[in-house]
């Protein structure tokens, strides 16, 4: 069996700015498309939890013994982001969590450490990103925001590695002072000068290592926030166009640390057995990996596409797209709106949350044993038979939902009004009252379906507060 | 639930009241000062007869030492209570039976509030952080959940449902407009009603009780000393609280058109008082209006109207000021305002005129001049649908045989 990737999980956004949207509102010509944009509740942890939740909800996935993460958007310094990542996904305990974060070439390095980590137990490596730039700038009409997770085991891997290869120099090309709200570039053809010959250089060694003609190859993909560099790439290397995986920049724009794996999530879902892939990333330099799909691949795609994971190429074109600039400049912080006449939001505090962990970050309810009762929160006396410490806690991050009565607060204190407030009963049990996102108000009624989503409430005091909302599902027919 | 109460015992033998409102020249001892001088001066005491007092109030200060020090107390017990939105009829139930255990003579129950002092709408602030998982939701939210689940349950359109809130704020702002101490004293039409800018699900700014500030008081003594202080004392008849459990907000079988509190708090108070039809033997009830669809929930709750058909009685005008049985003649939160701590004993002020035939005429109900009717009911709600704190108490102008 081969060690290396056993599957992995994506998670795009339910907002799209329409680049047609900036266009108007500075009356300049705009291109066409889309890109993600993380709501006003989410970051880089939350949408790395969700892109976890995408891969380790698959049958038999392998519980992963460590995580690694990798974002140039972090939510926190000093503290570990990935430990966030780890809660919310309820990870063991035993588990290690990792970040790898500042630069965007961070993240080749994480996939790297994860499949080596991967060798030995089950790893998970999740890449986020939340991609922006001062309004009107090319970062913000062309970056996208979102996370991709891959779970690399010691057996039943997709692909294995026959070459690599990488190459790096010291040079300005596109930088960011810790702060800044967007990165700064160089003139573009400079930049294009420098990383080109650096990308050809390791994609070469790579492949004479793989032992595979470029010609040869049965799909090529090439990412890197710099757009002129990686277009000329695609045409230069020696790979036919129609062996060049596209990119999805059109529909959701450049997720920047993700989109490699994006690209490669994407390549898995259409890759057959016994086809060569190079990837190669165009970042301070380059990285160059060249695959084999595996006899496994088959078994993966078939397990994927009966659990009914939507593929990167339904995903892209998912999406609302009725996204007012303003209200995007606002939940960026680049646009300050009238806050409600309501009381700033606490930080939560600490030793609660540590004693709540498992409720917080987990969504773990009890179940009474005696009689059964689902409580959430958890509780140490049954509601239903009194018994009192006869509980085991159950995780209802995945459990459906039914919207038992609703309401559309336009008083409550919320980043992005109005709050949706929503009475939800289990599948199987149990009632929860909280908010929704991610929401038409309009389209809510008593019976609306809902699936749970991690979420970041607010910030406050330099504490971001992570906490659970309901959504409304998009994969369920009636009844 | 078993309850003996102490009916006919202790007596309300003097008031106070303040206007309520947004009061910008009054700060909380103003009000506390204004409604406890008033009080005694109605029970023709001073201040020496007090024994003991209870303080009601949720957020505008702790301790007894928030009355004792703008009263200048003389060394004498002052216990700070809080129930939510229920505080200030906590305050009088424990005062009641702190005489009616025999350990005072005259106590004082006093309830304030000042809310508008913090600049922000609505209430705010009375849960703790902690672990930051608790929902932001606003009050006028977690009550408006009631409306989509009432007109699910009984088949009513969403648009008569419309009618009947409103005509709930019509009805109380209508009865507030004659009430000199009321915080809104203007009839609204029914246009401007449904016209309001929403608040939550299907409230507007007239579905929602006013946010304000007041402070009241009542003096209850034992009921054979009642006549020493005046010729018609208000008895108490009976008093119930009930916590629940919470089971509302995380248990499946609640479908939000009842407050299960209330129902129990009302039983057990109807058993205390010898209340059979509250409908035909009360001459009044001064309910939590906190939110229109709360004041519709209740009807049924306290037993007023049956299940699923109190929207039909409100549109009817049944509780009307001058209709069948009363329903908040004062103008209720909706209309009096709602400062926390005092709207519980505000309730029994309105009980101390009516029942007693000290209204103003142009609002005095008939119900008790010429029905003949002898008790009164207050209800005081904390907390919201599916997680409250209810009081139902019974009070009457007549010692039961």
């Amino acid at each position: 069996m081969v060690a290396g990737i056993v599957s992995w999980g994506v998670y795009l956004p339910y907002w799209r700015l329409e680049r047609r949207a900036i266009g108007a509102a500075f009356g300049t010509a705009s291109g066409r498309g889309g890109r993600a944009v993380a709501s006003y509740d989410e970051d880089t942890s939350s949408m790395a939890v969700e892109a976890g939740r995408r891969v380790l909800g698959l049958p038999d996935a392998p519980e992963p013994e460590s995580l690694y993460f990798s974002t140039p958007a972090p939510a926190y310094l000093d503290k570990t982001n990935a430990a966030t990542v780890h809660a919310g996904l309820g990870l063991s305990p035993d588990a290690g969590a990792y970040d790898l974060c500042g630069s965007v070439r961070s993240a080749w390095a994480t996939l790297d450490l994860a499949a080596l980590a991967g060798a030995r137990a089950p790893a998970l490596a999740v890449l986020a990103d939340l991609r922006t730039g001062l309004p009107g700038s090319v970062d913000e009409s062309q970056g996208g925001d979102g996370a991709v997770a891959f779970l690399f085991g010691p057996e039943g891997g997709v692909a294995e590695v026959i070459g690599r290869a990488s190459a790096t120099d010291e040079f300005l090309e596109r930088w960011r002072v810790p702060g800044e709200t967007g990165s700064r570039q160089w003139e573009d053809r400079f930049g294009e000068e420098a990383l080109a010959p650096l990308a050809r250089s390791a994609f070469d060694r790579a492949l004479a290592r793989a032992g595979v003609a470029a010609a040869d190859l049965d799909h090529l993909i090439v990412t890197g926030l710099h757009a002129r560099a990686v277009a000329s790439l695609k045409k230069s290397l020696g790979v036919a166009a129609d062996r060049v995986v596209p990119d999805h920049a059109a529909t959701v724009g450049n997720l920047g640390a993700a989109d490699a794996g994006l690209a490669l999530a994407d390549c898995l879902e259409r890759a057959s057995v016994g086809q060569t892939v190079a990837v190669v990333e165009v970042a301070d330099g380059a990285d160059v990996v060249v695959l084999r799909t595996t006899e496994a691949l088959a078994g993966v795609q078939a397990v994927r596409h009966r659990a009914g994971a939507r593929p990167v190429a339904d995903l892209v074109t998912d999406g609302r797209a009725d996204l007012g600039y303003p209200v995007f400049l606002s939940w960026r912080g680049m646009l300050l709106r009238e806050p409600p006449r309501r009381p700033d939001p606490e930080r939560p505090d600490a030793p609660a949350s540590l004693r709540t962990e498992g409720w917080k970050f987990g969504f773990n309810a009890s179940r009474c044993q005696v009689c059964g009762f689902r409580h959430l929160p958890p509780t140490r006396v049954c509601l239903s038979c009194q018994s009192v410490d006869q509980m085991v806690p159950e995780r209802m991050a995945d459990v459906r939902g039914t919207v038992a009565t609703y309401t559309i607060d336009h008083l409550a204190y919320s980043l992005s009004p109005p709050m949706v407030g929503a009475v939800i009963d289990f599948d199987g049990g149990g009632r929860y009252r909280g908010e929704m996102t991610d929401v038409d108000p309009d389209a809510v009624a008593v019976g609306t379906r809902v699936e749970m989503t991690f979420r970041r409430l607010y910030s406050a005091q330099g504490v971001h507060n992570y906490f659970w909302k309901a959504r409304p599902v998009t994969d369920e027919g009636d009844g | 639930m078993t309850s003996t109460g102490i009916r006919d015992r202790v007596a309300i033998v003097g008031m106070g009241c303040t206007p309520f409102g947004e009061l910008w020249d009054q700060g909380v001892n103003d009000l506390l000062t204004d409604a406890v001088v008033e009080c005694v001066g109605s029970a023709g005491v001073t201040m020496d007869a007090i024994d003991a007092f209870w303080l009601g109030t949720l957020g505008s200060g702790s301790s007894g030492l928030t009355l004792s020090r703008p009263l200048k107390i003389d060394y004498k017990p002052v216990t700070r209570v809080e129930n939510f939105c229920a505080t200030g009829s906590e305050a009088f139930r424990n005062a009641c039976y702190a005489v009616a255990s025999g350990a005072y003579e005259m106590v004082m129950a006093v309830g304030v509030e000042k809310l508008k002092d913090s600049g922000y709408s609505g209430l705010t602030g009375i849960h703790k952080v902690g672990d930051g998982t608790n929902a932001q939701i606003s009050s006028p939210a977690a009550f408006s959940f009631l409306v989509p689940a009432y007109c699910h349950k009984y088949g009513v359109d969403p648009e008569e449902m419309g009618a009947v809130l409103n005509r709930i704020a019509w009805k109380n702002h209508r009865n507030g407009a004659v009430n000199p101490r009321a915080q809104y004293r203007k009839e609204v039409s029914l246009e401007k009603i449904a016209a309001s800018p929403r608040v939550a699900g299907q409230l507007g700014v007239f579905d929602c009780s006013g946010v304000s500030d007041g402070a009241a008081a009542a003096i209850i003594c034992r009921a054979e000393d009642a006549h020493r202080y005046t010729d018609s004392p208000l008895y108490v008849k009976g008093l119930s609280l009930v916590a629940g459990p919470a089971a509302g907000v995380i248990d499946p079988e609640y479908d939000y058109t009842s407050f299960e509190e209330v129902v129990r708090s009302a039983d057990d108070a109807y058993a205390q008082a010898g209340i059979t039809d509250p409908r035909a033997q009360l001459a009044m009830a001064e309910v939590h209006d906190c939110f229109t669809p709360t004041e519709l929930v209740l009807m049924e709750d306290l037993g007023f109207a049956d299940r699923g058909t109190a929207w039909k009685e409100e549109l009817a005008g049944t509780f009307d000021r001058d209709g069948e049985l009363p329903v908040n003649p004062d103008g209720g939160l909706k209309s009096f305002g709602h400062p926390i701590g005092a709207t519980g004993l505000r309730m029994l002020f309105e009980c101390w005129l009516q029942l007693r035939g000290q209204a103003p005429p142009e609002r005095q109900i008939a119900t008790v001049t010429e029905g003949g009717r002898t008790l009164g009911l207050t209800h005081n709600l904390g907390g919201g649908p599916g997680e409250c704190v209810s009081f139902v108490g019974v009070v009457g102008t007549e010692l039961s045989d």
